[in-house]
């Protein structure tokens, strides 16, 4: 599914590479980079989460994503849930405790005398909690530029897993006569190729990954690759068993079909028609 | 013609007394399981089967939706989202009615077409064909107001250009376009007024679906030779021949249905979708569901608004006057050597159509796989657009007094007993 295009933008893809690509690609500087087709663990009617992987992701997520984008469709009882990243009941509490949420007293006041506004820790069924109190504030610490919530960011872009992964490692250094207005960066992959989200994922062991067996160097690439798995898994939290249901349902179908084609072929063996 | 020589016989004392109170076994005996049927019915006749089914799924999964549904502009997307994440199995009502939707449409697009060509428009079957466009057109209202329901991106630029139509309209378009927002923009009202009719029109549906088969159940089945049946020996009783052949075709398109749902459920629809409606930001492309993309480009040929509405309008309700202009003496296009040709051509100038709905409304040239073709998108809709038209309007009366179809045989059941025997078909004699 993340793999999955649009019929439109196949379209698009197609009269882009070949209509576009040796001319006006060159030419015009600003048509946007189709995605890097990359190899995910979720591709495929068998396709499964690794779930260390969706757990760094969620670190990724958490210590630096989190900063500025909000991830409202997601609670944090979803981190334990089979099909994801499967943090242990334990873990799971442990970090809904880590985080601060907004509250009401007993008379329903949000703040305190001094103006404050009151919190209690998280539990599993809070969502996670959203940087910004509103659209406002958002764009107001981003240079007027709005950080999209991230819950379904993989489903809202076409070839949206690749898309992130691409957008993520696609910051570079503009070329030369390319003129970037203030507060943008360049990226190929983003309309236009400037995008006021100044590069996240900037240095190599940005992220520190507990030193588990079988956890991966925190370098730019695998960061962006283990967010990119987190942000496709929360925006399709049930992708697992929907393709396992998927393969059984396929499996009924094709065994009823072959019993109504016996049946009908044996029906029918002495009408001529 | 659809008398058969059975009847129904009430086996027990209840049903004896059942019977002569409400006769409605008689009805399913004699309407459905005894129905005398064609015995040379091909898959291209099973759609009609399918296509029942498939309402029985939007109205199932719709109602179990609905139940869990808000329609209201700050929470109707996010609680299509929690009916995808906290909903036991609401992913799979979810798309299976989005995906549903769509199967819809592919299964009744494949069965007008297969009137199209085996001449089921033809008399005596002229209002089971009107009735036909009569549901389609509802489903088109029905798809379109369930689209918009989500409140994302496309549902309300979707709604927006849509509605926008109305306005075409000269004097009163302004009027009536706020009398169907109930507001002077799409909004909150509209939502829910939408919401009620997407609720609403499948019923309606359903009952003019009873008709369509009231319809069909007077003169019978056409079927793939286009000849009349002229008695028992040209019929089988529907159970069980066509419930398990049928069976047989329904499970195969429920594969590529399931297919759709599990492995592919958002191929079909648009990434804009998933970003919630914002009526400040315009996409960049907006575009309708797939199968309203020739209709749409139809609409964009003409640089006029109303011209397009009206062309665009047109282009299905000249359906409706097709019985009347097709001046042949046969029905099925397998003994019309010319019209079976035009046939495939108008599907070709359709899928065209289609292709260019999905592109950008400006008049560069078209890019078709790699190669850019010295023509204008625009100019190339004018000219399909055009020969659209004159398909239904000059091709197919003059088609059919000009072209001599080849001998039609005499009969069902003798024209499949010569192709069992490998032998000539008998033709009717003239
Ligand atoms: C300093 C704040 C900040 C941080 C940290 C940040 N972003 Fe962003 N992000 C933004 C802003 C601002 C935008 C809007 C960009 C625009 O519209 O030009 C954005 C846009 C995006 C988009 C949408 C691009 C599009 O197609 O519209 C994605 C995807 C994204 N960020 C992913 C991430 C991920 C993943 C991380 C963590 C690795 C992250 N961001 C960290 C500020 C941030
Ligand atoms: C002719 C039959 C029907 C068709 C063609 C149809 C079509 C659609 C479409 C295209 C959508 C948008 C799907 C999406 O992108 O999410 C939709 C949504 C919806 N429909 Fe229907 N529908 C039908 C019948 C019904 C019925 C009978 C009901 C209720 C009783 C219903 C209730 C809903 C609801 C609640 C939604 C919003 C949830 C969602 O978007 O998934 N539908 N419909």
């Amino acid at each position: 599914m993340g793999a999955a295009m649009t019929k439109l933008n196949l379209l698009v893809a197609l009269a882009l590479v070949f209509g576009f690509a040796d001319k006006t690609l060159a030419e015009d500087a600003h048509a946007v980079k189709p995605p890097k087709q990359m190899k995910w663990s979720w591709d495929g009617p068998f396709g499964q989460f690794d779930r260390q992987q969706l757990q760094r992701g969620y670190q990724v997520y958490k210590e630096v994503c989190a900063s500025c984008h909000s991830m409202h469709l997601v609670s944090f009882r979803n981190l334990s849930q089979p099909g994801g990243p499967e943090f242990s009941e334990a873990q799971m509490k442990a970090i809904a405790a880590g985080v601060q949420i907004n509250t009401l007293d007993d008379k329903g006041e949000a703040f305190d005398d001094k103006g404050v506004a009151l919190q209690r820790p998280g539990t599993a069924a809070d969502r996670f909690p959203s940087p910004f109190s509103n659209e406002l504030a958002a764009r107001a610490a981003n240079n007027n530029a709005y950080p999209p919530d991230l819950s379904v960011i993989t489903k809202a872009r076409p070839d949206g897993s690749n898309y992130v992964y691409s957008l993520l490692t696609g910051y570079s250094d503009p070329p030369a006569k390319f003129e970037l207005l203030p507060g943008l960066y360049y990226n190929a992959h983003f309309p236009n190729h400037q995008i006021a989200m100044p590069q996240p994922l900037a240095t190599d062991d940005q992220v520190t990954y507990a030193p588990n067996a079988g956890n991966p160097a925190a370098t730019i690439d695998q960061m962006a690759k283990d967010v990119t798995a987190f942000l496709t898994w929360a925006g399709e939290p049930k992708m697992e068993e929907r393709k396992q249901m998927g393969v059984k349902v396929i499996i009924f179908l094709v065994l009823l079909a072959a019993l109504l084609y016996t049946a009908y072929r044996q029906l029918w063996k002495d009408v001529d028609h | 013609m659809a008398h058969g020589n059975y009847s129904y016989k009430p086996t027990n004392a209840f049903m004896k007394w059942l019977d002569s109170r409400l006769p409605i076994v008689r009805l399913v005996d004699e309407s459905v399981l005894k129905f005398p049927t064609p015995k040379n019915l091909n898959m291209w006749f099973t759609f009609g089967g399918i296509l029942t089914f498939m309402l029985a799924v939007q109205i199932v999964s719709g109602i179990v939706l609905a139940m869990h549904y808000v329609p209201h502009e700050t929470q109707a997307f996010d609680s299509v989202e929690r009916i995808m994440r906290d909903v036991n199995y609401g992913w799979l009502l979810r798309y299976m009615h989005s995906n549903g939707a769509s199967m819809f449409f592919i299964a009744v697009y494949l069965h007008i077409f297969r009137g199209l060509y085996y001449g089921s428009f033809k008399a005596p079957r002229e209002v089971l064909w009107l009735l036909g466009i009569v549901i389609y057109l509802l489903m088109m209202a029905t798809g379109f107001l369930g689209y918009t329901l989500p409140w994302g991106q496309m549902s309300f630029w979707g709604a927006t250009v849509i509605t926008n139509f109305f306005s075409a309209i000269p004097l009163v378009g302004e009027s009536i376009t706020q009398w169907l927002w109930g507001s002077f923009a799409v909004d909150n009202t509209t939502l829910q007024r939408f919401f009620s009719l997407h609720y609403l029109l499948p019923f309606v549906i359903a009952g003019v679906v009873v008709l369509h088969i009231w319809a069909l159940h007077v003169p019978g089945n056409n079927n793939p030779l286009g000849i009349d049946v002229k008695g028992p020996q040209d019929t089988v009783p529907f159970h069980p021949y066509y419930t398990t052949k049928d069976g047989f075709w329904i499970a195969l398109f429920l594969i590529v249905f399931a297919y759709f749902i599990f492995f592919n459920p958002n191929f079909l629809g648009h990434a804009d979708n998933y970003v919630p409606a914002n009526r400040l930001v315009t996409p960049a492309h907006i575009v309708p569901e797939w199968y309203y993309l020739p209709l749409y480009a139809i609409l964009r040929s003409v640089p006029d608004k109303l011209i397009g509405v009206i062309l665009m309008i047109s282009a299905i309700l000249i359906w409706a006057l097709l019985p009347w202009l097709d001046t042949s003496r046969v029905r099925s296009n397998n003994f019309r050597p010319i019209m079976k040709q035009l046939f495939w051509i108008l599907i070709v100038v359709i899928f065209l159509l289609g292709y260019l709905g999905a592109q950008t409304a400006d008049d560069s040239n078209l890019v078709f796989f790699g190669a850019e073709l010295p023509i204008g998108k625009l100019l190339l809709s004018q000219l399909l657009t055009f020969y659209y038209f004159a398909h239904f309007l000059v091709i197919t009366p003059i088609v059919g007094l000009w072209e001599t179809p080849n001998p039609v045989p005499e009969s069902i059941s003798k024209a499949v007993l010569a192709k069992k025997n490998g032998g000539a078909v008998p033709v009717a004699a003239e």
